[in-house]
């Protein structure tokens, strides 16, 4: 169904396949399916086939495009591309077009890929499931019936519907990882400052890292070593260049300790298949050579309250800045603060406004220690456990989510119960660690009626700050062993 | 145990706090679902955390430096088509509460 982005490359490269052709592949899945599964905010198709004429001109004029070169990449919506609206799925932002790119667009594009367009999110990457966009939901290719996930769903689907070849997405809670392993492609968390951040519209500065979507391991390591190292205006971004990743993802994992983690796998509200598959991911990495075992991370257990008192309290600052004054909505007022309010109110959803509420509380005066002030003692106390767990072991693993796709709707009324489907994930966020899920077998929905096809199930390799090497090698054996065979 | 339960009094003084005109609507329903989530939230103040730091940030940086030379900046009046109004190359906003006429 999806072309590797690496076959692509290599193909444009050499002349054998033109841009514009594979462009038309993609796009004509766009066309077929794209109504169905809204995966796209803006389709950008003619932006797409001036670029394509552009790379296949550079490659007969013997010049290299470079590392992505005719490679369809979906952008989430909430990176910057100069002049071409980014929304956030807001209303808030509505027409606005920033006058920069982001650097990982700069990035992509300067690697030779097209941009097809801007994919769908849950509004300011807030949800787990893209149901909170103001401009509809996403659905998850494989059943329309269900969510891709979220926050970066329509990155997630557009990779699974093979609209494009692969995407960018934002990870904040688990925002790419979460939609990767319900729609059945490879999502990728960095280490906290491997990825630029700049141009990328802010939810929670110490927890965003843009991440790549792809339809293998390989391809997801190419994309992240194009889009990865350091970026003068990002001043968190780490100060070294991107470390290799393709050279080493065929070295296997023979010698290596992997840990599954107890709190994350054996805890309440995991699906059993989706636990039988990732001790069946376990089991065949150490039938080539791996040494596995479960590990315990306690304090992982707090990592969803923690995250929930953290994420909304950077939240509410960041969006302190739609105001009605700089960007997109205004709604009149007598005065400035009732226009602002009245726009506030006007441009965002229920979610956002639900989390600007709970992070202005959690920070507000008298409750600043009970609150903040613990989260971030917790958070000190799950990297601490990491430490102690990377110690003993190389990486470790886990679900990503902890069931396969729910239906639309399933959770919406609940945000407790929405939330809880990023309670293996946050944890990397915490600690500003890495993390990726890669597509491992498939199961039916517990209760599903009849008719409901299996639906993919994602198993999460975690690896400490800067483990992004070990981790791909780790992913790419666990593919290769996927009952659903593997991706060359 | 404390309680996390907040009144509705409490919630419009936070949806002021936080500039958002929430409607009475959104106020009632708002009011139940923000206590239910801090109760789960406050999960936290079970651990003890006496004497660890807090971690505001996942990468140990201080005082990222760049070379204090002029670069060139994003075009004015291309971010100033972006706002909602605009007027003699400034954001153009209603009066200030409290302003001389």
């Amino acid at each position: 169904m999806n072309d590797s982005a690496l076959e692509i490359a290599a193909d444009v490269r050499a002349g054998r396949r033109s841009a514009r052709d594979v462009l038309e592949e993609h796009l004509a899945q766009i066309a077929a399916r794209e109504a169905d599964v809204h995966a796209f905010n803006l389709a950008t198709a003619d932006d797409a086939r001036k670029r394509a004429e552009e790379i296949d001109a550079a490659v007969a004029r013997g010049d290299d495009p470079g590392p992505l070169a005719g490679v369809p990449v979906a952008l989430k919506d909430n990176l910057c591309t100069r002049g071409i609206p980014t929304t956030c799925s807001s209303r808030i932002l509505e027409g606005w077009r920033p006058p920069y790119d982001a650097t990982v667009v700069q990035r992509v594009r300067a690697a030779g890929a097209i941009t097809v367009g801007k994919t769908n999110l849950d509004e300011f990457a807030m949800g787990s499931s893209t149901e909170n966009s103001a401009f509809g939901p996403t659905r998850n290719p494989r059943d329309l019936s269900r969510v891709p996930g979220g926050s970066s769903g329509g990155s997630a689907a557009a990779v699974a519907a093979g609209f494009a070849s692969i995407a960018l997405g934002s990870d904040t809670g688990g925002s790419v990882r979460q939609p990767a392993s319900l729609c059945g492609v490879v999502g990728v968390k960095p280490t906290y400052g491997a990825v630029s951040r700049y141009g990328l519209i802010a939810f929670a500065s110490s927890l965003d890292q843009v991440g790549p979507f792809a339809g293998s391991v390989a391809d997801a390591a190419l994309l992240l070593e194009v889009i990865g190292g350091h970026d003068p205006c990002d001043s968190t971004s780490i100060a070294e260049p991107a470390p290799p990743l393709l050279a080493d993802l065929e070295r296997g994992v023979d010698g290596l300790r992997i840990g599954i983690v107890e709190e994350l796998t054996d805890t309440e509200g995991i699906q059993p298949d989706v636990k039988a598959a990732v001790e069946a991911a376990a089991s065949a990495l150490a039938d080539a050579g791996a040494k596995t075992e479960r590990v315990s991370v306690a304090s992982t257990m707090y990592g969803l309250s923690a995250y929930y008192l953290i994420a909304p309290a950077e939240a509410s600052s960041n969006l302190a800045r739609y105001d009605g004054v700089r960007y997109g909505l205004r709604v009149d007022g007598a005065d400035v603060a009732e226009m602002n309010a009245r726009t506030r109110d006007a441009g965002f959803g229920r979610e956002v406004k639900r989390r600007i509420m709970l992070g202005t509380y959690a920070l507000s005066a008298g409750y600043y220690d009970a609150y903040y002030g613990q989260a971030q003692r917790v958070r000190t106390l799950i990297i601490r456990d990491f430490e102690r767990a990377y110690e003993q072991f190389d990486v470790l693993l886990s679900p990503t989510s902890p069931t396969v796709a729910f239906e639309l709707g399933a959770k919406t009324a609940d945000p407790l119960t929405m939330y809880l489907n990023d309670i293996c994930t946050i944890p990397s966020n915490l600690a500003g660690h890495a993390a990726m899920s890669v597509p491992f077998g498939e199961a039916l929905p517990a209760g599903a009626p009849s008719g409901t096809p299996a639906l993919p199930i994602g198993v999460q390799v975690l690896a400490p700050a800067r483990g992004e090497q070990v981790m791909f090698r780790v992913a790419r054996a666990i593919e290769m062993a996927s009952p659903g065979g593997s991706r060359t | 145990m404390t309680d996390h339960s907040l009144t509705r009094a409490e919630v419009e003084h936070v949806a002021r706090l936080a500039r958002l005109a929430l409607t009475d609507d959104e106020l009632d329903a708002l009011t139940p679902e923000l206590g239910a989530i801090l109760e789960h939230a406050a999960q936290v103040s079970a651990l003890d955390t006496a004497g660890v730091e807090p971690t505001a940030h996942p990468l140990p940086l201080v005082n990222v430096f760049r070379p204090d030379v002029t670069r060139p900046s994003l075009d004015r009046d291309e971010v100033l088509a972006c706002a909602p109004a605009a007027e003699d190359g400034r954001f153009r906003v209603p009066r200030i509460l409290g302003e001389a006429p």
